[in-house]
């Protein structure tokens, strides 16, 4: 129990259970299941965003191309869209797949092969990515009426009362936990970002896991930048413009360490799912935006401390007493 | 039992890095069922060896042989698909992860699908650390276990796979009288299944306990090997230091000087305790013992880096409390530390801008930078110590180690201190500016100044020092005068080796 008690994951739960009951007391139709729901669905994407962000964060790098990454890809697919409306719209998902994974497999060969560190990566390819959106759409809006009709539905489509877009990320999340947890290169990766010297010595190419976390990373924000036109049914370059801090708030409220080697799918859920009923409820109860943005970086700066303080080592361990009072 | 052949074989092993010859002609051989040690002093070449042995370092010339087998490995995967294993001196696990996924990390347990079987692996685990006494959580973080609870999963993941070889790099070195005894057992267990075993050890009482064979290392090559029952302790330590100490070391004379620093009942609670030692003007004043004898940390808590719990340092006649290195500067006391290029330095700053670091406040008095006090100052300290760099904007980054660790000195000596501590001084570098640099701590002591030097080089300690401490398990152990030096007598004090030569 005292063990489950000091579990990040327990604790996140219970901070996001008394969040609800907090935002319940004041207005009780959020608690509905309805509504709750909506919560979940409109938190999708960050969801998926932030689990992979998750895995690049664990290899001790940050993506700061995601959100560009899903602007870029998601041109990319409403471009075609509207060019060719006849075309299948799997088709087109797994074209925004493909783009979306390659743009992740540039940050990740340069990281790996040009030993570039990541935040000046991403740096770099945020803005040629957001660039190239321009270059593409010369400056001009996709709207909705230039989409075709299935393009544009196949998210909203409820199944039990939950779009097709809330079940994305939940098949996201199933997929990640499994592969984190019960796939050998899922645990690599923590391997890798744990401790590369020890990764090394048994025998894991680090640089290499960095580029697979990258790689997963893209293609997440790939099949991200889909949902999130169809979604809001538009696209133009400024899309998702800073969505990446969200994102990487997400994996840091959720207990992903920037120092890498540590963080759960479970916990960066919890993470995103905090900040999406932060972002539903606040403009409900009234609280300006400019407080939304204060609380998530108050909470940020809360999960960061938290994190350190359970980080904290002690120093060498010499005198031969001070061993026998150790153990 | 000398019949039995050897089953792991280095045949002529070298490893050349830039300006050194880590290895040199390396030969050995280690046997089924038989526990070799491998002694010698800190960088005989000990820890390449272990390197090249398990893929992480390739040789530069030389053959390994496995089972009769010419093998080459070049990567540490190599070695362990060949049952190659070792077990490093600093333990190099997983802190975040569970004991079992440390025990399998790298060759996991899966389903034919090729999901990992978690509940398989946590019982081995459990299996695993059981054969060998260590009834540990398989689920427990490793963050969560003490220093010898690490060293069990350790040598469990080293069970976990068949391994033929298995080699101990200083595994004792932090265990507890009980824990060690519990490794023997499982070093006998080793044995039963037929592991060669090499051991690498600086205790003697070790060795004889559980080797039953040697080699000696000695600057890069093996000096001498045979069964452990026919030498005794005294004629291994003459093979570690049999070299006639040259007289090269520029040491001068200097008349000591008054007492500077005055260090009583100094003690930490984890690193080091009870440490008393005095300090005259122009003295060189050597530590010398093992690698983690807590020197180091006993240097930054006189610089003011860690805290001690009790103790009381006196300069000149005054008790003083250092909480801070920037107390210790005030105080004439100053650090050249350990790790040049992570604690010493600035890589990316040019000369001029590292030497003047320290007394930016003194040198630009009205607030505003002034490059040319900066300049003239580093020029001083940088012409005395004859740094080679074009001029002083050169960036540190592009000097040699040796010149990198003069400019380290001439920041501190720019600072006029009373006191200047050198840690491990020629570390990693190359024989000339060793040379420069020794004859710079001749020159400091006839400035009046007081040197302490760590060092972990016996020639360079002996000499360079006047008197030397030596120190074990983070106590001093002996004091010796300089007509007293011997390096069997100093070896025999920092291994705590019996009886002495």
């Amino acid at each position: 129990m005292k063990n489950l008690l000091k579990n990040r994951e327990t604790q996140l739960s219970i901070v996001v259970v008394m969040l609800l009951v907090i935002i319940g007391l004041t207005i009780p139709d959020f608690l509905a299941l309805s509504n709750l729901l909506s919560v979940y669905n409109d938190t999708s994407i960050l969801i998926i965003l932030a689990l992979g962000q998750m895995v690049v964060i664990i290899t001790r790098c940050i993506d700061l191309s995601v959100a560009a990454n899903v602007a870029l890809t998601g041109m990319v697919v409403a471009t075609v869209n509207s060019m060719y409306p006849d075309l299948p719209v799997p088709v087109i998902i797994l074209m925004g797949a493909c783009l979306g994974t390659i743009l992740g497999m540039i940050n990740g060969w340069l990281v790996w092969k040009m030993n570039i560190p990541a935040i000046v990566v991403t740096l770099g390819t945020m803005s040629i990515y957001r660039g190239t959106v321009f270059l593409i759409s010369k400056g001009a809006w996709i709207n909705a009426h230039q989409m075709s009709e299935t393009f544009l539905a196949i998210p909203r489509f409820e199944l039990l009362g939950l779009p097709i877009l809330g079940w994305c990320s939940i098949m996201v999340v199933a997929g990640m936990y499994y592969f984190m947890r019960y796939r050998q290169l899922g645990r690599k990766i923590y391997a890798a970002g744990n401790s590369p010297t020890a990764a090394y010595y048994i025998g894991i190419d680090v640089g290499k896991k960095q580029f697979i976390a990258f790689t997963i990373s893209g293609l997440l924000a790939g099949i991200a930048s889909y949902l999130w036109i169809s979604r809001y049914a538009v696209a133009y370059t400024d899309i998702a413009n800073g969505f990446e801090l969200q994102v990487i708030a997400a994996c840091v409220i959720g207990g992903v360490s920037i120092a890498g080697g540590k963080g759960t799918v479970v916990g960066c859920l919890l993470g995103a799912l905090f900040l999406g009923i932060i972002n539903n409820a606040l403009p409900v109860i009234g609280i300006s935006p400019f407080w939304q943005m204060a609380i998530s970086g108050g909470v940020i700066i809360i999960a960061v401390i938290a994190n350190s303080l359970s980080e904290r080592k002690p120093g060498r361990i010499i005198l031969r007493k001070a061993v026998q009072n150790a153990s | 039992m000398s019949e039995v052949k050897p089953i792991f074989s280095l045949r002529w092993i070298s490893k050349h890095f830039p300006g050194v010859k880590a290895l040199d002609g390396v030969q050995l051989d280690l046997y089924p069922g038989q526990v070799t040690a491998l002694v010698g002093e800190n960088g005989a070449g000990k820890s390449t060896l272990v390197k090249v042995m398990t893929g992480i370092y390739q040789p530069t010339e030389g053959e390994l042989f496995l089972e009769n087998k010419k093998v080459t490995l070049n990567s540490p995967n190599d070695a362990r698909k060949l049952g190659i294993t070792a077990i490093h001196q600093e333990t190099v696990l997983f802190d975040e992860l569970s004991v079992a996924e440390n025990i399998f990390a790298g060759h996991y347990i899966k389903s034919p699908s090729g999901k990992l079987d978690w509940t398989c692996m946590e019982q081995e685990a459990t299996r695993i650390l059981k054969e060998i006494d260590a009834p540990l959580d398989p689920k427990k973080l490793l963050k969560e276990l003490s220093i010898g609870q690490r060293h069990m999963v350790a040598i469990a993941r080293a069970l976990s796979f068949d391994a033929k070889v298995v080699i101990l790099d200083e595994p004792t070195a932090a265990l507890s009288h009980r824990e060690i005894e519990d490794f023997y057992k499982i070093v006998r267990r080793l044995q039963d299944k037929n592991c060669a075993i090499m051991f690498i050890s600086h205790k003697f009482d070790e060795i004889y306990a559980i080797a039953d064979r040697f080699t000696v290392f000695r600057d890069g090559s093996n000096i001498g090997s045979g069964l452990i029952k026919d030498v005794d302790e005294s004629q291994l330590v003459t093979m570690m230091v049999g070299r006639t100490i040259e007289n090269a070391y520029p040491k001068v004379h200097a008349e000591l000087g008054t007492k500077i620093l005055e260090v009583n009942n100094f003690c930490h609670p984890t690193e080091f305790d009870e440490i008393n030692f005095d300090l005259h003007e122009g003295e060189i004043l050597g530590f010398y013992g093992l690698v983690g004898a807590g020197r180091t940390e006993l240097m930054q808590s006189l610089f003011g880096v860690t805290k001690p719990s009790a103790g009381e340092i006196k300069v000149g006649s005054q008790s003083i409390s250092i909480n801070s290195p920037s107390d210790a500067i005030k105080a004439g006391i100053v650090l050249v530390p350990e790790e040049r290029q992570s604690q010493g330095i600035v890589l990316e700053f040019p000369i001029y801008q590292n030497i003047g670091l320290p007394q930016l406040k003194k040198l630009n008095a009205n607030g505003m930078l002034n490059k040319k006090a900066e300049y003239a100052l580093a020029d001083e300290y940088a012409t005395r110590l004859r740094v080679k760099a074009p001029d002083w904007n050169e960036k540190v980054e592009n000097l040699s180690g040796g010149n990198q660790q003069k400019v380290v000195i001439g920041k501190w000596l720019a600072t006029k201190p009373k006191i200047i501590i050198l840690d491990e001084p020629t570390k990693g570098i190359d024989i000339g500016s060793k040379a420069a640099v020794h004859e710079f701590m001749s020159e400091l002591t006839g400035l009046g100044l007081a040197v302490i030097m760590v060092s972990s080089e016996l020639p360079e300690v002996m000499g360079m020092a006047d008197r030397i401490i030596v120190m074990r398990e983070g106590l001093v152990v002996e004091e010796f005068a300089r007509h007293e030096f011997t390096a069997e007598k100093l070896v025999s004090a920092a291994t705590g080796a019996v009886g002495g030569v």
